[in-house]
């Protein structure tokens, strides 16, 4: 569910595409957008306290005997539809293994973007030397 | 993840449809006594009715919790479409719901045990949401009607609600004699609304 | 008195396709996309996103063009926005020690496990003009280096903890904080209510007030023990799931400040904290919100108060540039009628003091 959070509306869709055909997604709810007030801590590790508040849209949607749902932050409807969608393939025991495929070339996108970040973050490291020791 | 996601569907607009019924509800409030019309059904697990059903999810969300009484609460099914469709936290407690979803009035707990407000913030009280059997408007000479007076009321209004507690009238006369604080009544029945605000006076014999 | 006018829709109308229009600048200039500001205008829409108290950096892109390009009537929009949209909940509280690190550095230690990590940085700049930016010249690809342990590294606060050299936060229960925006703050007000107050209040009113502790209206004694920027997790548990669903990462700033304590009679002397949490990356917001941070707390330490800084209703009621700028701005509404009885009174009072003033020569002259 964190992959499908980090995914883009087009991921998704083609992840959708592969795993056709799809029988069609009825509504549990019409998806969404609302607000989630985000919450820290003092201190980084004490009581929470509220920093503000992020925009985030569901869906909920039944695909066959399957219910699946999402939350994301944004405003994309379309794409939490899409992630519930993807959820309720899941949650299918037939279809597991295929949705998991199809969401591993996403995964090892965003891993690879990460691990650039990473990268280029490490690199402005301050590495420390002593120039002067000075002893006597 | 697996969730256990609920039988029943919401409002198709949710945005349309809830601005239409909290117009509804506002009338209803603003005219004591007076019949309203509730222009959609939804069709929530019973025996949760349509009517309670379409004002919890009008009125209820994250931060306006709901108490169910012992015949709705018993049912998973009903909690669970109420979670999903409206967010709001359930509550055992009468005194802690915003709103109270009375499927079965004969047994319902007194006005008084509900939240009553405070002095500061009357708004705090619990609004009763009360499915009856029998709503009807009524002549002030119908001794099976209440009899209402005060804001909103041209003189008197009156209108027929059952089945409730036998002494509800009483209960009535001493929820009005608490205010500003007490607790406001929807009564709703066949798609009909009526309310009695705390601001109503009651008249008529216990 | 009061007289109701009407008049004036249509220069209304027509002040707003202007205002479209002279947004929109020389037509022979590409339009600017919220992308683009987004995107490259980066640390604008992230400080949008901290004073509107709304993560959405394409909301926040679209206000600052709406805007064009002014942050506080930016914030105004985004404000305003949220009100349209209904609340799901509040997320579980944010775990910064997680976060993967863009940018880490304290003043208190150079040498800490997870290093100083400078990230991109103004900092070593020489403010100079580059001029190449308007040439449009290519940009170096980024050096990269074995990333290693920089992504996750323990807080400086807790380098100190194993000698109790720093005060530790409480934790007694993780009960929601009250919510500014829902239920009006009274005073004294909590720390939490506090945070969030500051969290979302004026960069520039709160950069004077921590600037103001420094040069000794209400000393705290500041060290950065930490600064980190990068992306959170946020979890949050919808009431119908009742468990914890991955929404998304947000970026954020922290800030811990560090502050010498002599001790009271109950408290041996330790180090305090000040604390900055923002959305985006926003170094100096974070640095002078832990600064007010601190210094609203000296009631609590039992210190000399009176300072600007120190006083809680001063500090709270004024930071928000929404709530400041709609006072100042409803000055330039029509005060026809206040002004008239204004006028009147004024003329009044003059004709007393003429009438004084001749009385004065007249007995002179007796």
């Amino acid at each position: 569910m964190a992959l499908c959070a980090a995914a883009t509306r087009s991921d998704l869709q083609a992840v959708l595409g592969t795993l056709a055909p799809i029988s069609p997604a009825a509504d549990l709810r019409v998806p969404e957008t609302g607000l989630v007030m985000v919450q820290g801590r003092m201190g980084g590790d004490g009581a929470p306290f509220n920093v503000g508040e992020a925009t985030v849209s569901r869906a909920a949607v039944q695909v066959g005997e399957r219910s699946g749902f999402a939350y994301h932050l944004g405003r994309d409807q379309t794409k939490a539809r899409l992630a519930a969608i993807v959820d309720a393939l899941w949650q299918d025991d037939n279809r597991r293994a295929a949705v998991e495929t199809a969401l591993a070339e996403v995964e090892a996108r965003l891993e690879a973007e990460a691990a650039v970040r990473a990268a280029q973050t490490a690199a402005t490291r301050v590495n420390f030397f002593t120039m002067v020791r000075g002893d006597d | 993840m697996t969730a256990t996601l609920p039988s029943g569907a919401g409002f198709t607009d949710a945005v349309g449809q809830t601005q239409a019924l909290f117009r509804v509800l506002m009338d209803a409030m603003a005219r004591p006594g007076s019949i309203g019309r509730m222009p959609f059904d939804l069709a929530p697990p019973a025996p949760l009715t349509p009517e309670l059903a379409a004002i919890a999810l009008t009125m209820a969300d994250q931060e306006a919790s709901l108490w169910l009484d012992p015949g709705l609460s018993a049912v998973d099914a009903v909690a669970r479409y109420l979670r999903f469709h409206t967010g709001a936290p359930l509550t055992d407690d009468p005194a802690q719901g915003a709103f109270a979803l009375i499927g079965d009035p004969r047994h319902m707990p007194p006005l008084d045990a509900f939240s009553q407000g405070l002095e500061d913030y009357p708004d705090r009280s619990t609004t009763l949401v009360i499915a009856v059997e029998e709503l009807a408007a009524a002549t002030p000479d119908n001794a099976r009607a209440f009899v209402l007076e005060g804001p909103g009321i041209a003189e008197r209004a009156a209108f027929i609600a059952s089945p409730l507690p036998d002494d509800f009238r009483a209960q009535l006369q001493r929820n009005r004699a608490r205010f500003p604080r007490g607790v406001d009544c929807l009564f709703a029945c066949a798609g009909r609304i009526a309310a009695i605000p705390r601001s109503s006076t009651i008249i008529g014999g216990v | 008195m009061y007289v109701a006018v009407k008049g004036g829709e249509a220069a209304i109308d027509n002040a707003h396709t202007l205002l479209a229009h002279t947004r929109r600048g020389a037509p022979e200039v590409p339009e600017i996309t919220p992308a683009q500001i987004a995107g490259q205008l980066t640390l604008a829409a992230e400080r949008v996103m901290a004073e509107g108290s709304l993560y959405d950096p394409a909301l926040a892109a679209l206000a600052i063009k709406q805007a064009r390009g002014d942050l506080v009537e930016a914030i105004f929009l985004v404000r305003a926005f949220r009100t349209t949209l209904p609340r799901f909940g509040q997320s579980v509280p944010l775990d910064t020690s997680a976060m993967a690190i863009e940018r880490r550095i304290s003043a208190t230690y150079k040498d800490l496990p997870g290093g100083q990590v400078l990230g991109p940085t103004f900092d070593y700049t020489h403010r100079l003009i580059d001029f190449l930016l308007e040439a449009g010249a290519e940009v170096p690809e980024p050096a990269r280096a074995d990333a290693g342990d920089a992504v996750v590294a323990p807080r400086v606060t807790d380098l100190l903890d194993g000698e109790s050299l720093i005060e530790r936060e409480t934790r007694a229960d993780d009960a929601p904080a009250p919510d500014i925006t829902r239920e009006p703050m009274e005073f004294p007000a909590s720390r939490d209510q506090r945070l969030q107050v500051l969290a979302r209040g004026d960069e520039g009113f709160l950069l004077a007030l921590g600037y103001s502790t420094q040069r000794g209206y209400g000393r705290t004694h500041p060290f950065v023990g930490e600064i980190r920027f990068g992306e959170v997790a946020v979890e949050f548990v919808p009431e119908e799931l009742g468990f914890p669903v991955p929404l998304g990462n947000v970026r954020l700033t922290e800030c811990q400040m560090v502050n010498q304590f002599t001790g009271s009679a109950d408290k041996p002397p330790q180090f305090t904290r000040g604390y900055g949490l923002v959305f985006g990356q926003g170094e100096r917001k974070a640095m002078a919100m832990s600064l007010v941070d601190r210094a609203l707390r000296a009631h609590e330490f039992g210190e000399e108060s009176g300072a600007p800084a120190q006083d809680e209703e001063f500090v709270l009621s004024h930071c928000d540039n929404v709530q400041a700028t709609g006072f100042v701005e409803h000055l330039k509404l029509p005060h026809y009628v206040d002004f008239q009885a204004e006028l009147e009174l004024v003329r009044r009072m003059r004709a007393e003091y003429a009438a004084r003033e001749e009385r004065v020569e007249e007995e002179a002259r007796e």
